[in-house]
């Protein structure tokens, strides 16, 4: 693949980045003397700012990535990860619980779990929620580091380090507020980069209009772009429209999903679940400055929110629109051959001279599946590669007797030209590299450095926002609680900007397994999965149930858990699952089947905390429990806030955008 | 805390801003580099607008800076 080429403009402003967010973090160490101004901020930060962070802090790069290649894959459906999801869940959580986190004048969520219940939750909770941070930060920084080799050829190794160091420093000394300081500055460098790459893309695929007519097309028949299967077809707004597609049910819909598991799964159980309990985007809340700020700060953050789609959605829709346009020349990028896969390419090409074009397709496309997707589990055949037949024998016809396979500078550069066309051969697609592929489509030096450094930019917070949760997780949920209570503070400061250290060490460590080890990285990601889906239902009866007890809360986790493991077992998507040997049901997409996953552990979850707490004796008292649930706290007063300003008015109005939006995009 | 973000943030776009500006200005010429960009002087309009947005972030950070210097001591803690 070819490198891109960046010109000294380009790397002025990636430094400029550099040299600003390391210069927050020294300009910021001054203002630090306890513990609690390095892992809390103090409770200092005006609400626009841990708004912006709030959203900052979520749109790391594997989301914008993400989402881009959802919105190719999937279409305006994806938005309803924002427009059922996301957004409401916001609201409730600054309307109905803010107060308790804020009032509780608890630290982190774990502390809230053990204030409302009892350590045995506060620990359950803060160990999965400091392991599971670490693997996501150490998944980002792989990811990046691999971007960067890929796009730029920069060493993996180097990338990686000088990343981490630079995140390092600015976290170790400006502590929480530098990290959301920075993650605002993010913010805008993502909004302020990415939106002149969708303006030149969406004008050159020809507006919005040319585009949704282009997707109509795609939709009757995906196949003859290799999006999905031979055979397949939708009603032609299955790209274009958010809902009509999913009310045609799940076999007429790309995402293979049904409307209740998108309303109920998706939008209450999963989004609930992250934007109200997931202490990576609570923190930021809890470090406004008062209660209005901290209720402010998910409001705001929904306003940007709410737009976004149209920055990180729509750029996968006009991908496939563009490539629907033959004369465009685009196409989304294949799968990144490894060096081994790379490695057969070129032998198996020697290999097939004298062989019918059949059976040179076959030998080709094996023997570097094999290398590049594995065998198949239940057959022990390899994967083929999926390839276009007419462009592999063209490829074989002008390579098969040229000598790619030695190292001399004409056989490397024929290597090189040979790899770009069997590349190009290849039907498959790596939908993560939308986004990329477009900036390098349509940037010219300038523009290229400012939307390169807002991918680094989202890279480098993700990471920064994942080791500023864990090193407060860990410094006041494990450290101070059980293993070395009763310390002075200064003592906590300095452990906290130890674990900082240990942090990224850890991160790092992370980020050669996930590359090394894809596989059981995604096993470990499924099983945080299992641990997050049923977490709302105990928080909801926490919060709004003063008779829910700590054994309720702990056992109804652990069922919620073992639900999730237990539906995953005994059902199949996408030949994901399944692991208990017998599959009782099958999904039509691993996305349905996590939707339906997640509601079965939440009711789950929800029934067990509710039986086993009538069974139980409360140990809280009624006293104790003031602040930490619904109906024993005094209401709270925003009569001096100007009318727009109360949480209850703007969420109401955030809702009824929401709405609007939907309807719009039927 | 004591830092007002707008500060850097507005410094950092104002230059961005200025430096994009300067080489859409001066490479205006240059058809070959505004290719891909569907021969639209990119740099020029983007570094106009990162301009303009980071000066709008200066100026609400210096007027911040005044109204809190202005507001009596015991004031500013209330905030």
């Amino acid at each position: 693949m070819q490198h891109i080429q960046l010109g000294p403009l380009d790397y002025i402003i990636l430094a400029i980045y550099v040299v600003f967010v390391v210069a927050i973090g020294f300009a910021l160490r001054r203002y630090l003397k306890s513990s609690s101004d390095f892992l809390t901020s103090g409770r200092s930060i005006p609400a626009w700012v841990t708004g912006l962070a709030f959203i900052s802090a979520n749109l790391g790069a594997l989301e914008l990535v993400g989402m881009a290649a959802s919105g190719a894959k999937y279409g305006i459906a994806t938005a309803h990860f924002y427009w059922v999801g996301a957004i409401p869940a916001m609201v409730f959580l600054a309307v109905f619980m803010m107060p308790f986190y804020y009032g509780s004048k608890a630290r982190s969520v774990p502390e809230y779990l053990k204030l409302r219940f009892d350590e045995r939750v506060r620990a359950l909770n803060s160990i999965a929620f400091a392991v599971m941070t670490l693997f996501a930060s150490g998944i980002s920084m792989d990811a990046l580091a691999k971007l960067l080799h890929q796009l730029l050829g920069w060493d993996y190794n180097w990338a990686l380090l000088i990343c981490s160091a630079v995140v390092l420093v600015y976290v170790l000394k400006g502590g929480l507020t530098s990290a959301i300081y920075t993650e605002v500055l993010q913010f805008f460098m993502i909004v302020l980069g990415f939106a002149p790459v969708v303006y030149l893309a969406l004008k050159d695929v020809g507006g919005w209009h040319t585009m949704t007519d282009s997707l109509k097309t795609v939709a009757l028949n995906p196949a003859a772009l290799h999006l999905k299967d031979p055979g397949t077809t939708y009603a032609d707004t299955a790209w274009s429209s958010a809902w009509k597609p999913l009310l045609a049910g799940p076999a007429n819909n790309p995402m293979g999903v049904d409307v209740f598991a998108m309303v109920f799964g998706l939008g209450f159980v999963l989004s609930f679940g992250y934007w109200c309990t997931n202490f990576l985007v609570v923190q930021r809340a809890m470090a406004a400055k008062n209660m209005g700020a901290a209720r402010r700060t998910p409001l705001i953050a929904a306003v940007p929110k709410m737009l976004f789609p149209a920055l990180v959605i729509v750029p996968g829709m006009i991908a496939v629109a563009l490539m629907s346009v033959p004369n465009k020349g685009y196409r989304i990028p294949p799968p990144i051959l490894n060096d081994k896969a790379t490695v057969a390419a070129v032998a198996s090409v020697k290999k097939v001279a004298g062989l019918d074009s059949k059976a040179a397709y076959k030998l080709i496309t094996e023997t570097v599946g094999l290398e590049q997707n594995g065998k198949d589990d239940k057959t022990g055949a390899p994967k083929p590669l999926k390839m276009d037949p007419d462009k592999l024998a063209a490829v074989v016809a002008n390579y098969a007797n040229k000598p790619i396979d030695t190292d001399t500078p004409e056989g490397k550069k024929l290597r090189g030209e040979f790899l770009d066309q069997f590349n190009d051969a290849v039907t498959d697609y790596d939908y993560n590299g939308v986004i990329t592929s477009l900036v390098t489509r349509y940037c010219p030096t300038g523009l290229m450095g400012l939307a390169l450094t807002a991918l680094l930019a989202s890279f480098m917070s993700g990471m920064a926002g994942n080791v500023t949760a864990f090193n407060t997780v860990w410094t006041y949920d494990l450290y101070q609680a059980y293993l070395a209570p009763n310390k002075t503070d200064q003592h906590y400061f300095w452990m906290g900007q130890f674990i900082t250290v240990v942090g990224i060490v850890l991160s790092i460590a992370c980020a050669y397994f996930a590359k090394k080890y894809n596989n059981a990285m995604d096993i470990i990601q499924l099983v945080f999965g299992f641990v997050n889906a049923p977490l709302f239902a105990t928080f909801v009866l926490g919060m709004f149930w003063s008779r829910c007890t700590g054994t309720g809360a702990f056992l109804g986790l652990f069922g919620g858990i073992g639900t999730s493991a237990l539906v995953h077992g005994l059902t199949v998507a996408e030949g994901k699952g399944g692991w208990l040997g017998t599959s009782l049901y099958t999904f039509p997409s691993t996305m349905a089947q996590n939707f339906w996953l997640a509601s079965f552990a939440f009711i789950a979850c929800f029934v067990l905390t509710l039986v086993i707490s009538l069974a139980t004796q409360q140990t809280k008292t009624n006293d104790q429990l003031k602040g930490l649930v619904y109906s024993l706290t005094p209401k709270l007063k925003d009569e001096n806030e100007p009318w727009y300003a109360k949480p209850a008015v703007a969420g109401t109005l955030l809702l009824i955008g929401c709405v609007i939006l939907n309807i719009i995009f039927w | 805390m004591g830092l007002d973000l707008r500060w850097p943030i507005g410094l950092m776009f104002s230059l961005i801003g200025v430096m994009l500006t300067i080489t859409g200005l001066v490479t205006s010429s240059d058809a070959d580099m505004y290719k891909r960009s569907l021969g639209i002087n990119i740099n020029l309009i983007w570094g106009v607008v990162l301009l303009v947005f980071g000066a709008f972030m200066l100026i609400m950070a210096w007027r911040g800076a005044k109204t809190s210097q202005s507001t009596p001591p015991g004031e500013s803690t209330k905030k």
